[in-house]
């Protein structure tokens, strides 16, 4: 899952909050090398969560919020998630007296 | 409710226990925690309360209540806005348990909202429960 890694995360959630953002900037406060975060930004790019734009000779990237859409799948969240909870429920009723 | 527009989970499942039995299991608190998560839970209509994880809270209403038959509740979460009802119909062996989680919208604001509202925990929870249950 690309948003897994931390480092992604942080650099996705910053292009949600301040919009276009180049390279050079992204990394002035990532913590990080700018290769790596080039690297980081290729692999949200491929999932479809940042867009970039070139402008001269830099890269704009912004995130792509629409990107999340096919993660938070909330149908298949909670067909899950009940799947597994009535199953606890089916062996806490063994458990109760009548 | 229009149904062109949202759409349902639902599961259905036989229990070897009487409906009386369920009911509890559905309505008391405490016995709510050992299945689902901690809660405040009471069965009265208007009545609000929280279901609590580790992977976030959900807040709740009681929408309807008719023991031992079915209940409802407003479950809302990340942005989600449902509706979660239960409904007990007695067999020869028990009960017919059957739950429907209505109110999915089928456009993707959903998930924008989801995204908005909390999407880090969201996933850390994700992950944790769907390494549990494969």
């Amino acid at each position: 899952m690309a948003l897994a890694d931390p480092t992604r995360r942080a650099l996705f959630e910053r292009l949600s909050r301040e919009g276009e953002l180049t390279v050079r900037v992204l990394t002035s406060r990532s913590g990080v090398s700018q290769p790596a975060v080039s690297k980081h930004l290729r692999v949200l790019k491929r999932t479809g969560l940042v867009k970039g734009r070139h402008k001269g000779r830099q890269t704009h990237y912004s995130a792509r919020p629409q990107g999340l859409a096919p993660l938070v799948d909330w149908m298949n969240f909670y067909s899950r998630f009940w799947q597994d909870r009535i199953d606890r429920l089916g062996d806490l009723l063994k458990r109760m007296e009548q | 409710m229009s149904t062109e527009t949202t759409r349902s989970v639902v599961i259905e499942r036989e229990m070897p226990h009487p409906p009386e039995k369920v009911w509890r299991a559905l309505t008391q608190s405490s016995l709510l925690e050992e299945w689902l998560m901690k809660n405040d839970f009471q069965p009265i209509v208007g009545h609000r309360f929280n279901f609590r994880a580790d992977w976030g809270a959900v807040d709740g209403e009681v929408l309807a209540v008719e023991p031992n038959k079915m209940l409802s509740y407003g479950w809302a979460a990340f942005g989600l806005e449902s509706v979660v009802t239960w409904t007990l119909t007695p067999t020869s062996t028990g009960t017919h348990l059957r739950m429907e989680q209505s109110g999915f919208r089928t456009d993707q604001e959903q998930a924008f909202k989801g995204a908005k509202y909390g999407w880090q925990g969201f996933f850390a929870g994700l992950e944790k429960v769907l390494a549990r249950i494969e």
